[in-house]
Order: C-alpha cells, then sequence, then structure tokens
C-alpha cells in the first residue's frame, strides 16, 4: 500500500514543472503562424484608410483601380452593409465605413491583387470624397455642447454608455469618516504591441464554404460575426486561429481585415492574405482605455474603508467595442481584495474620433487600481501605519461577499501580502532607504473568466473532447484560443494527470471551428477554469472507461485501480499492473470508439447580487495579487529605474508552475512599461504620436526590472483542481506600486501616468519651493 | 530587372534572380518559403526577423537580398544539427523561454552569436546582446535564463 501510494505520489503531473506542447515547433521554425500560410493562387488584399478623423464619405470611385492590370477585386462597404460588434447590444462598427469615417484608420476601402505593389497602387486609383466634420479628441470636446454625434443613431450624445451604482450609505459614512482622501488621476492610453501583425486568410471552396485562418484570440465570436456581416449560413463558414504570435487582448474581437478577407475571395474566386503593417496595429489598436478619475476615499482612524466614491471618465476612441464591459469594470473590479463599508461609482465612457479602445490585459481594472491603491497609500502616510498593515486590517476574508455582491469564495490575498513583504525585506527597509531609493506595495485582484458568454444563451461555455486511438494516442480537442499563454499545455496537464500519461504524449487540436467543440475565447482569463473544467470532466469519464475495463478483467472494484506511469496498477498490490495500451483496448473492446466530452456550464446561482448591472464583474472565482517594488529616482534628471519587483500571486493551483510564473512575470513587465514608459496618444490632428515599434517605447531585456514570481495557492472550490486565473491580475498592482515606490523615494506623488522624469522634476520643483516657504514662514 | 545572386542558407546553395530592393526578410519567407523568420514591424525595431549572415547576427529586414550575395546564412530552420537541437534550442524549451514563439527565433539567432563571441556572459552582457530583439510575453526573464543555461552546457 505504502508502495502504491508513492508511486502515485510520483504521477502529479498537475503541479510539476514540465514542458510546453508547443515548445519545440516553435523552437524549430516549424510553428506556423497565419501568415506562414501560402496557399496556391492566393491574392495579397489591401485597405484603404480614412486620412480625417471625422468625416461624411459623399462618393467612392473604384473604377481606375478596377481597372488596374493584376487587380482581382475591390469592395467597399456598401458590399458588406450590416453592422457588427463584439457585445451584442451596441454594434456600431462596419468592415468598411458604409457613410462615416470616424477615426484617422478607419478603413473605406479593399483590393485583392496579384501582389502587394500592385495592391498598393490600386489603392492610390481610389478616389473617395469626404465632407470634413469636427473632429473630437477629447471626452470634453465631444461632450460639449452642439457637438456633432460620432454615432448619429446614439441616443445620449457621444456618451457610449454610463454606468453609476451606489452601494451602502456613502455620502453618510463620508461624513463621518475620520480621514477623507480625495485625488485626481489619470490613467494614460496603453496598446497591446503583439510582437506578431494581425492577418487573415480566406478561402471558399467550389461548394461555398469558407475558410477563415485568423490570427484571432476569440474564433467562436469572429464566426458568428463573419456569418452575420457575409449573410453566410454560419455552417459553411470555419474558422481556424492558427499558432498566434501575442494578443493580450488585441486580438478579442472581429477586424476589417477579417470581413475584406472573405468577401474579396468570394468576389475573385482565390484564396486572399491581409497582413497589417505595424502602422495599421496601433490604428486597430482597442487597447488601454485612457481614464480620468476623480476618487474620494473616507477611512476612520485606524485605517478602516468606510466609503468609496469615484467619477471616472472613459475615452473609448471611435467605435464601442467591449466599452460597455469596460465601463462596467472601471467600477464592479474595484471591490476586492479590501472591503468597503459603503461604495459608488459613476463612469462615464466618451465616443472620440480616435482608434477605439478595448480590452488589454486585466481589462478596465488596471486603472482604477492605479488610482485607489494610491488612496490607501497616502491615507497610510497621513494615518501613520503602514502601508501593508493598512492593506492587512482592509482585507476580505475567504467565503464572503463584497460591498456590491460578488461571491468571493477562496482568498490568499493575506498570503500575497505575507510574501511579498517577507521577499523584499520590507519591515527592515521600507521608509528607511536613502532619498532616491523606495520601496511601495499595492494588491490587486482579478476575475477567472467572466461569468456570461457575451451573446446571451444556455449553452456551456467551452466544451473538450478526448480520443484515444487504437495506437494508444489520446487527441484532445479544444475550441481554447492558446495565445502563448500556454492554454494548450494546460489541458494536456489536466488530460496527462488522468490518464496515467505525460503531458509530450497528448496532441492537443485546438481552435478549430471544424475540429474542436466550442470555446468561448482567451479573454477575461477564462480559459484555465472553464476549458479547464471541461477537460478535467472529459478525462476522468475516459479513464473511468478504462478503470471499469480493467477491474472487470481482474474481478476487482474500479476504485481499487489507478492509471499512473503508463500503467493501470491496483493500489493494494503494486505489483499487479498493467500498461496503459492494453487497458485501451480493453476498454475499446468494452465501451466501442473511445471518446468522451466534458463541458463547463455557466453557474448562475450564488455568484452575484441582482441588480441591474450585477452580472458584469461577476466571476466563478477570483484571483488575488501583492506586488512590491523598489526604485531608484535620480532627482537630478528626474529618471525612475524599476530595480525589482515582488510579485505573489493566488493563481488557487498551479497545474503548471511554470507557466504561471511565465505569467506573473509577463504582466509584471507589462505593468511596469505602462507605469514609466507606453502611451498610446494622438496628435492635435488625430494621427497617432507613434504609430510604429520605433517611437512606442516598449521595455527591452535591459529597461524591465528584475522579477520574482511568487505562486500562493489558495484552492478554490469552482476551479479545475482548485485553479484560478493568472494571466491579468499580475499586472495590476505594479503600476501604483511603483508610484507609491517613487513616493517612498523622493516624497513626491505622480497620479498622473505615464511617469516621466518631467513629472517628476516637476513634482520635485514644487516640493522644493514649498518646503522653502515653509521654513520662511 | 532582376540581379543573379547565390546564397548559402542552411547548407543549401540557392540561385534567384531578385530585385534589387528586395529585403532580405522577404527573400527567405517568400521565395524560399522559409517561413520560421518573422516580421513583427517594419522599423528594424523588434529584432523577430534575426539571422546569422557569415555568422553574425543581422535583422534580416535590414539587408537586401543582393546583398547577401554570396554569404553563408543561417536561419532558426537551420540551426539543429543532425537532429539533434541546437543548446540553446534546449534551453529554451527546458527553462520556458518562451510563450508565444513569435520573437524566439530572432532571440535565438542573437544569443548564438553572443555565445560564438563570448562564450560564458554575464547577466548584463545578455541582456545587452538582447537589447535589439522585444519580447512582449516573457518580460525576458526565462530567455536571460535560458541563454545563461545555454552558456553553461556549453562551456
Amino acid at each position: 500500500m505504502a508502495d502504491a501510494q508513492n508511486t502515485r505520489d510520483r504521477h502529479d503531473v498537475v503541479g510539476s514543472r514540465h514542458r510546453r506542447v508547443d515548445g519545440l515547433a516553435r523552437l524549430t521554425g516549424e510553428a506556423r503562424y497565419t501568415d506562414d500560410i501560402f496557399l496556391p493562387r492566393m491574392a495579397i488584399g489591401k485597405i484603404l484608410r480614412s486620412p480625417h478623423a471625422h468625416a461624411r464619405i459623399i462618393a467612392i470611385d473604384t473604377s481606375a483601380a478596377e481597372n488596374l492590370p493584376g487587380v482581382f477585386a475591390v469592395i467597399t462597404g456598401k458590399d458588406m452593409p450590416l453592422p457588427y460588434g463584439i457585445i451584442p447590444w451596441t454594434q456600431d462598427e462596419h468592415a468598411l465605413a458604409l457613410e462615416k469615417v470616424r477615426y484617422i484608420g478607419d478603413a473605406v476601402a479593399a483590393v485583392a491583387a496579384v501582389d502587394e505593389d500592385t495592391a498598393l497602387q490600386a489603392l492610390e486609383l481610389i478616389e473617395v470624397e469626404y465632407e470634413i466634420l469636427p473632429a473630437y479628441l477629447t471626452p470634453e470636446s465631444a461632450l460639449a455642447t452642439g457637438a456633432v454625434k460620432i454615432h448619429e443613431k446614439n441616443k445620449k450624445g457621444n456618451i457610449s454608455k454610463h454606468v453609476l451604482l451606489e452601494f451602502g450609505a456613502v455620502n453618510e459614512n463620508m461624513r463621518q469618516a475620520d480621514l477623507v482622501i480625495e485625488g485626481d488621476y489619470f490613467f494614460q492610453g496603453t496598446t497591446h504591441a503583439a510582437i506578431e501583425p494581425h492577418c487573415a486568410v480566406a478561402e471558399f471552396d467550389s461548394a461555398g464554404h469558407l475558410t477563415v485562418w485568423s490570427a484571432t484570440q476569440v474564433p467562436h465570436y469572429l464566426h458568428r460575426e463573419l456569418a452575420r456581416v457575409l449573410g453566410l449560413p454560419q455552417e459553411n463558414i470555419r474558422v481556424i486561429q492558427p499558432n498566434l504570435g501575442g494578443a493580450f487582448g488585441g486580438k478579442s474581437e472581429p477586424f476589417d481585415l477579417e470581413f475584406c478577407v472573405a468577401k474579396l475571395a468570394q468576389k475573385c474566386g482565390r484564396p486572399v492574405k491581409i497582413l497589417y503593417t505595424r502602422e495599421e496595429v496601433f490604428y486597430a489598436h482597442r487597447g488601454r482605455h485612457p481614464m480620468q478619475m476623480h476618487y474620494e476615499t473616507g477611512f476612520d482612524k485606524n485605517g478602516r474603508i468606510l466609503a468609496v466614491d469615484t467619477h471616472t471618465i472613459l475615452d473609448g476612441g471611435a467605435y464601442s467595442s467591449f466599452g460597455l464591459v469596460t465601463t462596467y469594470y472601471s467600477g464592479q473590479l474595484l471591490t476586492a481584495p479590501y472591503a468597503f463599508a459603503s461604495y459608488r461609482f459613476d463612469s462615464t465612457r466618451v465616443f472620440t474620433n480616435k482608434p477605439a479602445c478595448g480590452p488589454k490585459r486585466g481589462h478596465g481594472s488596471v486603472q482604477p487600481r492605479f488610482a485607489i491603491e494610491i488612496q490607501l497609500d497616502k491615507a497610510a502616510h497621513a494615518l501613520g501605519i503602514d502601508p501593508i498593515e493598512l492593506r492587512r486590517r482592509n482585507a476580505l476574508p475567504a467565503h464572503t461577499r463584497t460591498v456590491n455582491d460578488l461571491h468571493i469564495r477562496s482568498n490568499g490575498f493575506l498570503e500575497c501580502l505575507d510574501r511579498v513583504e517577507q521577499a523584499s525585506g520590507w519591515k527592515e527597509r521600507y521608509g528607511k532607504l536613502p532619498f532616491g531609493h523606495g520601496l511601495g506595495v499595492a494588491g490587486s485582484t482579478y476575475i477567472s473568466g467572466t461569468n456570461y458568454p457575451i451573446y446571451p444563451n444556455d449553452m456551456p461555455q467551452s466544451g473538450v473532447k478526448i480520443t484515444i486511438d487504437r495506437s494508444g494516442r489520446v487527441t484532445l480537442y479544444s475550441g481554447a484560443s492558446d495565445i502563448g499563454q500556454g492554454s494548450n499545455t494546460m489541458l494536456a496537464v489536466i488530460a496527462a494527470q488522468e490518464l496515467g500519461l505525460e503531458v509530450a504524449d497528448i496532441t492537443v487540436i485546438s481552435a478549430d471551428t471544424a475540429l474542436t467543440p466550442v470555446d468561448l475565447g482567451a479573454y477575461s482569463s477564462r480559459i484555465t477554469l472553464m476549458a479547464g473544467t471541461a477537460c478535467l470532466q472529459a478525462a476522468k469519464e475516459l479513464a473511468a472507461k478504462i478503470r471499469s475495463s480493467v477491474a472487470k478483467k481482474w474481478g476487482c472494484a474500479p476504485e481499487n485501480l489507478t492509471l499512473i506511469q503508463h500503467s493501470v496498477r491496483a493500489l493494494d498490490d503494486p505489483d499487479r499492473r498493467m500498461p496503459v495500451i492494453e487497458a485501451f483496448a480493453l476498454a475499446e473492446a468494452e465501451f466501442g470508439t473511445l471518446c468522451t466530452t466534458g463541458y463547463f456550464e455557466t453557474i448562475t446561482e450564488g455568484v452575484h447580487g441582482d441588480y441591474r448591472g450585477a452580472t458584469i464583474g461577476a466571476s466563478p472565482a477570483y484571483s488575488f495579487t501583492a506586488h512590491v517594488a523598489e526604485v531608484r529616482v535620480d532627482a537630478e534628471t528626474g529618471l525612475v529605474r524599476v530595480e525589482k519587483i515582488w510579485a505573489a500571486h493566488d493563481c488557487g493551483k498551479a497545474l503548471s508552475p511554470v507557466s504561471v510564473e511565465g505569467q506573473i512575470e509577463g504582466s509584471v513587465y507589462m505593468g511596469a512599461a505602462e507605469a514609466v514608459m507606453e502611451e498610446h496618444t494622438t496628435m492635435e490632428n488625430g494621427l497617432l504620436a507613434a504609430p510604429s515599434l520605433l517611437d512606442y517605447r516598449i521595455p527591452t531585456a535591459l529597461d524591465t526590472p528584475e522579477i520574482e514570481a511568487m505562486i500562493v495557492q489558495s484552492e478554490d472550490p469552482m476551479g479545475p483542481y482548485g485553479a484560478k486565473e493568472a494571466g491579468e491580475g499580475p499586472l495590476h498592482p505594479a503600476i501604483p506600486a511603483i508610484a507609491n515606490a517613487i513616493f517612498d523615494a523622493v516624497g513626491v506623488r505622480i497620479d498622473m501616468l505615464p511617469i516621466t522624469p518631467e513629472k517628476i522634476l516637476a513634482a520635485l520643483r514644487v516640493k522644493e519651493a514649498e518646503e522653502k516657504s515653509t521654513v520662511r514662514d | 530587372m532582376g540581379i543573379p545572386i547565390t546564397v548559402q542558407v542552411n547548407g543549401v546553395s540557392h540561385s534567384h534572380e531578385v530585385e534589387p530592393r528586395l529585403l532580405l526578410a522577404h527573400y527567405l519567407r517568400d521565395v524560399l518559403r522559409l517561413t520560421g523568420t518573422h516580421i513583427g514591424c517594419d522599423t528594424s525595431s523588434c529584432g523577430a526577423c534575426t539571422i546569422l549572415v557569415d555568422g553574425k547576427a543581422v535583422k534580416s529586414c535590414t539587408m537586401l537580398a543582393v546583398q547577401a550575395d554570396g554569404a553563408e546564412i543561417t536561419t532558426i530552420e537551420g540551426l539543429a544539427s543532425n537532429g539533434e537541437l541546437h543548446p540553446l534550442q534546449k534551453s529554451f524549451n527546458e527553462e520556458h523561454g518562451l510563450q508565444c514563439g513569435f520573437c524566439t527565433p530572432g532571440m535565438i539567432m542573437t544569443a548564438t552569436d553572443l555565445l560564438a563571441n563570448n562564450p560564458s556572459p554575464s547577466e548584463q552582457e545578455i541582456r545587452h546582446a538582447l537589447e535589439g530583439n522585444y519580447c512582449r510575453c516573457t518580460g525576458y526573464h526565462n530567455i536571460v535564463k535560458a541563454i545563461q543555461n545555454a552558456a553553461n552546457t556549453q562551456g
């Protein structure tokens, strides 16, 4: 028995350090990304884009382009007049602009030609007559009286979405507070900048069936929208997501190129490919919303949060995108990891004539997290309480409900705080480092999947199918998109664990709508919990069949058998074993072809409250994170060097610890960049200020701080083996932790991002002047 | 208008007539269909297209195909030899030195050049060498570790 126990321990695939299922292919150049697809007779497509930030289209003349030798097809908005949009209630986009262009870069026409040069030449020949309209590049100008509506059909001027929600007696609590901290914060726009540009290829067969290969992270939603816009039955469309070169939210809704390749392919009877230039990627955007945030927070004298009152303006850009959700998230996701006795948020998303904003890693909640964590730091200083201690005093327990009625189950936040406090030497060093050198802390929470599908339906959100063929090879089919985060590896880990195999024994086929069961996509950090649950169910059912067939043969109870290390073994007799391949054959003989399915269904009971908006921000499980950042600030130049970030993240259970650490490290890197480097801005005419990787500054290996990733495991009852998300949560605290560390280093607060040397020098000068005048007084 | 060139790519000789303006990156991808060399930007910033030209790491988007006439080129596809992975490929696999893998070929080619000239680089030297290669997934942490480990095994 003891021996059997030992052998079982040795088969812990879950939680072990293993390699990626796709590692070798990606290390040898074998892995094919969308732009690596070359089809016979394939034409190259290009998109004509608006040079105006806001204009009415009076006429488009494509005749010269059509007559250019080598041009196969030209299309305009009239070829695809139906609107689309990722959120079913706010479908305000067209594959190609129909009547208006709303930002510089809006797609107007597209061509397919024999090669890129011919396609570009054809674009030059398309004549578009515009009536220029006033362009609104700030929320203030878009909201001013008399502003022209960017979307004529929008009900309330240029307001894209407004949410006002109140929980508890905010005004009364604020009045009774011993300390009220009031602050204005700005979070700049930033973009994903995945290294792979967007790309799509389409091909029609002679039966009228369309295949689209696309660098998307949401094949299922793309499938639906293609059917809608092209007017084709869904069953005639197949969407395949090849290997994906990074996404971070930047590929999580349909884009113009996917519709254009399909329409052009249909029109010219050839496969068509469109690859965005890097400049087009920057204009396609859908990145972090710039947010102006006014925060008022009331504390009692012990530092407990009595009231939080926030006013937020989101600069949405030209289209709705995920904006309805972003607007809710800007308030709904603030209510953990700290207990708020009362809370009100008032968030308004505004249309402007700029590239549309959408979801970037930590969708909608990274910006408010920046504000609240600085508010807490300011309160800690005002009350003379250590900032980590103040956070401990306010920390929510496990198995609780937040002020806005989100149901939190597991909660490892306190352990996260302990870990970063200890690892950073906080107690010995905080507040005691020499001028110019400082530490800062911040915490956060994030969802493990948004609770509901984007379009209302009662079907599973994720399905997994597992088959075993006669060779003994296990193949796992999942609609989930591996965007580099390692979801295919995560699924293989689960199947290998249950079937007594190694990760390398599992072939994962993913994100192909013709082959794989539906999964809603790689967004809101949903895959580990949702696809993982589906996978666990399918794998357990398959393992049960195998155990049952072997039990029958051996005349013992199936519960007495386990699958480990490529064999079926009896728990009470370690010498009794059968190679899995024989066991698979026994099971196939008994049950027929081996194939099981598992699925994850929406959990509707007890997850959230029942007020309007309660469903947005709700999740089956929440992750928690704490960071300590260490910075050096040069008071002469204002230059900030982020030296190190300690990041402890509660992911419930690390199914693949190397993947979880990789997610933490990548998140910290991206957050640190948003704190001190990156800014996606437009100039006065609506052109982007930095639409290239030369000008939009992302960190190199030299700019990236040292990162120490620590895993905390609280084991959530809702996740597979207790697992929660790890891909987005760990980004949040980096930015406020750095800002708080700068205060510790040089005593100035930078509440407006990004933190540049100019801002630091200006703040230091103000501080000096204040100190001088105090001395004089 | 084509200019004849002959290049050795991964040990195989190729002769083509190419337009003088054809970038080496496009020659490799579009003409030879060696798609392991990726293109991530239009400004020679990202380094995803890094290859070895006569043993030196070069961003293949900064060179014309005609400039490579007579050169010996190694791309990611040519790094493994006799069915044996290159030590860098092995250590990137062991150390989880990649996520989406798009920057990986360029990272590995840059690191190959580094280790050829400096068999036991310090962490800072590795980070310096990678300055021209962007990774958006990993925070570089495991990439640096993978290169350190490859250096240790080689040494």
